[in-house]
C-alpha cells in the first residue's frame, strides 16, 4: 500500500484566477532549527518556490579571529557549530599546527578522535531526533536526547563542558582522559548500540515515517556534487566520499571503519530517507571507531610544546575535517604576527542551503520541513 | 425523567406548583449543567494532565508533578493561569468571528454529552437518533475551527483551518459508514438501544460479533482520531509546520478552549466506541441493589471509555504525522471502501450466517483477540530486554 498522494493540479480556466500565496517561514518558526528563514511561494499546500534567506545568525566569527589570536580563537570555534563543536576545535587546531609545523603527540590524536566521534554521535542523535520531531513524532526526539545526555556526561568528564567544549589546543588537547574514562565509555557504547535497533524499530521503519521521507526531495549524485553538498547529505545521494578516509588526517588511516552511503533502500537514491539512514549508520560506525580508539590508546603526553605567543611563519594553510555536517574546510592566512591575517570556514550547512530552492519546487509545505531536517541544518553553522 | 419531575413538583421545594412544561426544561438544564461542570470540564482537565504525564513517561521524562499530588491539580493551575492572561485579538482579525470561534468549538463538543449513556439510567437525553445526533453536533466543531482559521487573518491559521475542514469533513464519512453495521445489527440509532443489544461478556460485544464489525471498529476509531485532530492526523495544528495551526493567533482562555475541546473530545471518542463496539455500561447482574449496579455500570463505562483515551495518548506518543495528501488518500482510497465493504458484509452476514455459526465465530474471535494481547505483551517484553534500560533512563517511580 502506498500512501502517495493524488496528482494535484490547480485549474485556472473560465477566468477564475487564483493567486499564489507568499508565506514567510521563519526566522521565528518552530521547526527551522534556529533562525533560518524561507520565503515560500505556495499554491495552496504546494510550494512553487522556497527561497532560503541566510544571515540572521551572523556573528562575524571569522573576523573575530583576526583580533583574538590563535589560542584565543579556540573557544569561538565551538560556536561555529555548537551541536558538533569538537570537529570545529579540531579543524582550528589542525590548521594552526599545519601553519607552524607542529607535531601532535599520538595520545592527543587519540583523544581528539575519541572526542570528535562522541560528538559526532551526539550531533547525529540530534539530527535524527529532530527529524522525527519535524515529522510529528516527539518521542524519538526525547529518546535520542536521553542517550545524548549520557554522551554529554562523558564529554563533561573529559573537558568540563557539555556543549561548547573548548577541549582541543594547538598542539594537542587541554586535558588527558580522566581515570576510568575508557572503561566507562566502552560500557556505555555496549549499552548504546542495541538502542539504535530500538530506535529504528520505534521510528525509522515506521510506515508513516517512511511515507513521509521516501522519494521526497531526491537529489542525484551529479546534483549533489554540483551543489557542493557534503558529509551525510552527499553520501545520502550515493557518492562515496568521506574526508576521514579519502583525505586522511589524524589517526583515521589506522582505524577500521566503513563509510555508509545512501542505497535507495526504500525508494530512490538520494531521497530524505537515505540521508536519514546514512546518519543512523554513521552512529554505528562511530561506535566502531570509538571501540578501537579506546582500546588502542597509547600512553604519553597530550600536549606538544607550543609557545604562548604563537606566531606561525608567513604562509597559508587549508585543512579539511569531517565534521558531523560534512567536509568542513578551515583556511587560514598568516602574516607572521600573533593574529591570523584571514580565516575562512567552509561549512556543510551553508552549502546545503543552496540546493533547497531547487529541490523544494513542487513539494508540499510539510515537505519543506522534512527537507530542512534531512539536511541537518544548524543555523549558526550557516552564518558563522 | 418525567416521573422524577412530577414527584419534584409534588414534593414542594423549588419546583412546587410549577407547571410541568416549565419544570421539565429547568430540571433538564440543571442536570445538563451538572454533567458539564461536574464531569465534562473536569474530565477534559484531568485528561490534559494525564496526557502530559503519560506522554512524559513514554518519553523518559517526568512531566508536571508540582501542583497537587503527582501534579494532579495542574489542569486547574493551567486554567486559572489562562483565565488571567490577556485576551489578545489581533487588530487585523475579524473580531466577531475571532471571538466566537472557540465557543462554537466547545459548544459542539459539549453538546455530544447529551446522549452519552453513562449508565442504564444516567443519560441526559436518550434520543432515538442518538448516534446520528452526535455525528451531527460534532460537525459544529469544524465550523468553529474554520472560523478561527479564517478570522485570524494569518496565513498559517488559514492553512490550518482549511486543512482541518477538509480533514473533518472527509473523515466523517468513514466514521459514519462504520456506524452503519451496528445500526443494521441493532435496528436502532439510540445509544441505550445499541448497548442493550450487547452483553457484558466480550463475546457479546459487537467488537467480536463478526469480522466486519471488528474491522469497522478500527475504521471508526481511526476516523474518530482524525476528526479529533489527534496524531497521526494532527495536521491542522501541526506544530512543526504550521506553528500552531488555526489557533496561532489565540491567547489566554480562548486558546485553552480549543484544547479543552481536544482533550474532552478524547473522552467522547472513547465513549462512542465503547457504546458501539464494547458493550457500553453492561455488567453482569451480580446484585439487586440498584445503586450498586449503577455505580458498577458507571465505573465499567468510564474505564472502557478511558482506555481509549489512554490509547489515543499512546498513539500520539508513538506515531509521526501524515502529510495532508496522504491523509486524504488514507481516507478516500482505503477507509471509505473498507467501511462500505463492512456495511455490505454485515448485511450479508445477517442474512446468510445461521446463529450457531455466528456464535462460534464470536467465541473464536474473542479467543483470537486474547492471543493477540498475549503476543503483544511478549513483544513488549522483548523490546524492554533488548533496550536494557537503566533505572536512570526512565522515570518509572510513582513518587517523582
Amino acid at each position: 500500500m502506498s500512501l502517495g498522494g493524488f496528482d494535484v493540479q490547480v485549474l485556472r480556466e473560465n477566468g477564475f484566477a487564483t493567486e499564489e500565496m507568499t508565506l514567510n517561514m521563519g526566522p521565528q518558526h518552530p521547526s527551522t532549527h534556529g533562525v533560518l528563514r524561507f520565503v515560500v511561494r505556495a499554491d495552496g499546500e504546494i510550494m512553487t518556490e522556497a527561497v532560503p534567506d541566510v544571515g540572521y545568525l551572523h556573528r562575524s566569527i571569522e573576523k573575530i579571529s583576526e583580533k583574538v589570536g590563535y589560542h584565543g580563537f579556540m573557544p569561538y570555534t565551538d560556536r561555529v557549530d555548537y551541536v558538533a563543536a569538537m570537529p570545529c576545535n579540531q579543524g582550528w587546531a589542525m590548521v594552526s599546527e599545519k601553519l607552524a609545523g607542529i607535531e601532535v603527540p599520538r595520545r592527543a590524536e587519540y583523544c581528539r578522535v575519541i572526542a570528535s566521534e562522541f560528538n559526532r554521535i551526539s550531533s547525529h542523535l540530534i539530527a535524527v531526533g529532530t527529524m522525527g520531531m519535524d515529522i510529528g513524532a516527539f518521542t524519538p526526539f526525547t529518546h535520542a536526547l536521553r542517550e545524548r545526555e549520557h554522551i554529554n556526561n562523558l564529554l563533561e568528564e573529559l573537558c568540563g563542558a557539555r556543549l561548547t567544549f573548548n577541549y582541543m589546543r594547538i598542539g594537542g588537547v587541554a586535558w588527558d582522559l580522566p581515570p576510568d574514562f575508557a572503561e566507562k565509555a566502552l560500557a556505555y557504547i555496549d549499552r548504546f548500540e542495541p538502542l539504535i535497533d530500538e530506535y529504528n524499530a520505534l521510528i525509522s521503519f515506521n510506515k508513516i515515517y517512511k511515507e513521509r521521507l521516501v522519494n521526497v526531495a531526491v537529489i542525484s549524485a551529479a546534483d549533489a556534487i554540483n551543489y557542493n553538498l557534503n558529509g551525510p547529505n552527499l553520501r545520502g545521494s550515493g557518492v562515496d566520499f568521506d574526508v576521514r578516509r579519502d583525505i586522511p588526517y589524524s589517526i583515521y588511516p589506522e582505524l577500521q571503519f566503513d563509510v555508509p552511503i545512501g542505497t535507495g533502500e526504500e525508494g530512490t537514491v538520494g531521497d530524505c530517507f537515505d540521508r536519514y539512514m546514512v546518519r543512523i549508520r554513521e552512529i554505528q560506525e562511530s561506535c566502531k571507531l570509538l571501540r578501537q580508539c579506546l582500546q588502542q590508546i597509547p600512553d604519553g603526553p597530550v600536549l606538544a610544546k607550543v609557545p604562548r605567543k604563537f606566531k606561525p611563519p608567513v604562509g597559508d594553510a587549508y585543512v579539511r575535517v569531517e565534521s558531523a555536517r560534512g567536509d568542513m574546510g578551515w583556511y587560514c592566512v598568516s602574516d607572521g604576527s600573533e593574529y591570523p591575517y584571514r580565516v575562512k570556514i567552509r561549512t556543510g550547512s551553508f552549502t546545503a542551503m543552496s540546493i533547497i530552492e531547487k529541490v523544494s519546487r513542487g513539494l508540499m509545505i510539510a515537505d519543506l520541513i522534512t527537507v530542512v531536517a534531512s539536511f541537518d541544518l544548524v543555523a549558526p553553522e550557516v552564518d558563522r | 425523567m418525567r416521573d422524577l419531575v412530577l414527584s419534584m413538583i409534588a414534593d414542594g421545594g423549588l419546583l412546587a406548583g410549577m407547571p410541568y412544561s416549565l419544570a421539565a426544561p429547568l430540571v433538564m438544564v440543571a442536570f445538563g449543567a451538572l454533567v458539564v461542570f461536574g464531569f465534562v470540564l473536569p474530565i477534559a482537565g484531568v485528561t490534559s494532565w494525564l496526557e502530559r504525564r503519560v506522554w512524559a513517561r513514554i518519553q523518559s521524562r517526568i512531566g508536571p508533578n508540582r501542583v497537587g499530588p503527582q501534579g494532579f491539580l495542574q489542569w486547574l493551575a493551567d486554567g486559572l493561569k489562562n483565565l488571567l492572561k490577556e485576551d489578545i485579538i489581533p487588530s487585523a482579525a475579524d473580531k466577531w468571528l475571532f471571538s466566537l470561534a472557540p465557543y462554537l468549538v466547545v459548544a459542539g463538543f459539549i453538546a455530544t454529552f447529551a446522549t452519552i449513556p453513562f449508565t442504564s439510567s444516567l443519560i441526559i437525553a436518550d434520543l432515538n437518533i442518538g448516534i446520528l445526533y452526535i455525528t451531527g453536533v460534532t460537525g459544529i466543531v469544524v465550523v468553529g475551527v474554520l472560523m478561527a482559521g479564517w478570522s485570524s487573518n494569518n496565513k498559517w491559521s488559514l492553512l490550518g483551518g482549511i486543512r482541518s475542514a477538509a480533514q473533518i469533513v472527509s473523515y466523517e464519512i468513514p466514521a459514519g459508514l462504520s456506524v452503519f453495521p451496528i445500526v443494521l445489527l441493532t435496528g436502532t440509532l439510540s445509544m441505550q438501544g445499541i448497548i442493550r443489544a450487547q452483553g457484558w461478556a466480550p463475546w457479546d460485544w459487537f467488537f467480536f460479533y463478526n469480522p466486519f464489525t471488528f474491522v469497522a471498529f478500527f475504521v471508526f476509531f481511526v476516523a474518530a482520531l482524525a476528526e479529533g485532530n489527534r496524531t497521526p492526523f494532527d495536521i491542522p495544528e501541526a506544530e512543526s509546520e504550521l506553528v500552531a495551526g488555526f489557533c496561532t493567533e489565540y491567547s489566554g482562555m480562548r486558546y485553552l478552549l480549543f484544547f479543552l475541546e481536544e482533550w474532552g473530545n478524547l473522552y467522547v471518542i472513547g465513549a462512542i466506541v465503547t457504546t458501539l463496539f464494547l458493550g457500553g455500561w453492561q455488567v453482569p447482574a451480580f446484585t439487586d441493589n440498584q445503586t450498586l449496579l449503577t455505580v458498577a455500570q458507571f465505573g465499567t463505562f468510564f474505564l472502557k471509555a478511558y482506555f481509549f483515551v489512554f490509547l489515543a495518548m499512546w498513539v500520539r506518543a508513538t506515531l509521526p504525522r501524515l502529510r495532508v495528501d496522504q491523509l486524504m488518500t488514507v481516507c478516500w482510497k482505503y477507509m471509505v471502501p473498507i467501511a462500505i465493504v463492512n456495511m455490505i458484509g454485515t448485511a450479508a452476514w445477517m442474512l446468510l450466517v445461521p446463529e450457531a455459526l455466528g456464535r462460534m465465530v464470536q467465541i473464536g474471535m474473542t479467543v483470537g483477540g486474547g492471543v493477540v494481547v498475549v503476543v503483544f505483551f511478549r513483544r513488549v517484553r522483548f523490546h524492554l530486554r533488548r533496550a536494557n534500560l537503566q533505572p536512570s533512563d526512565y522515570y518509572y517511580s510513582p513518587i517523582i
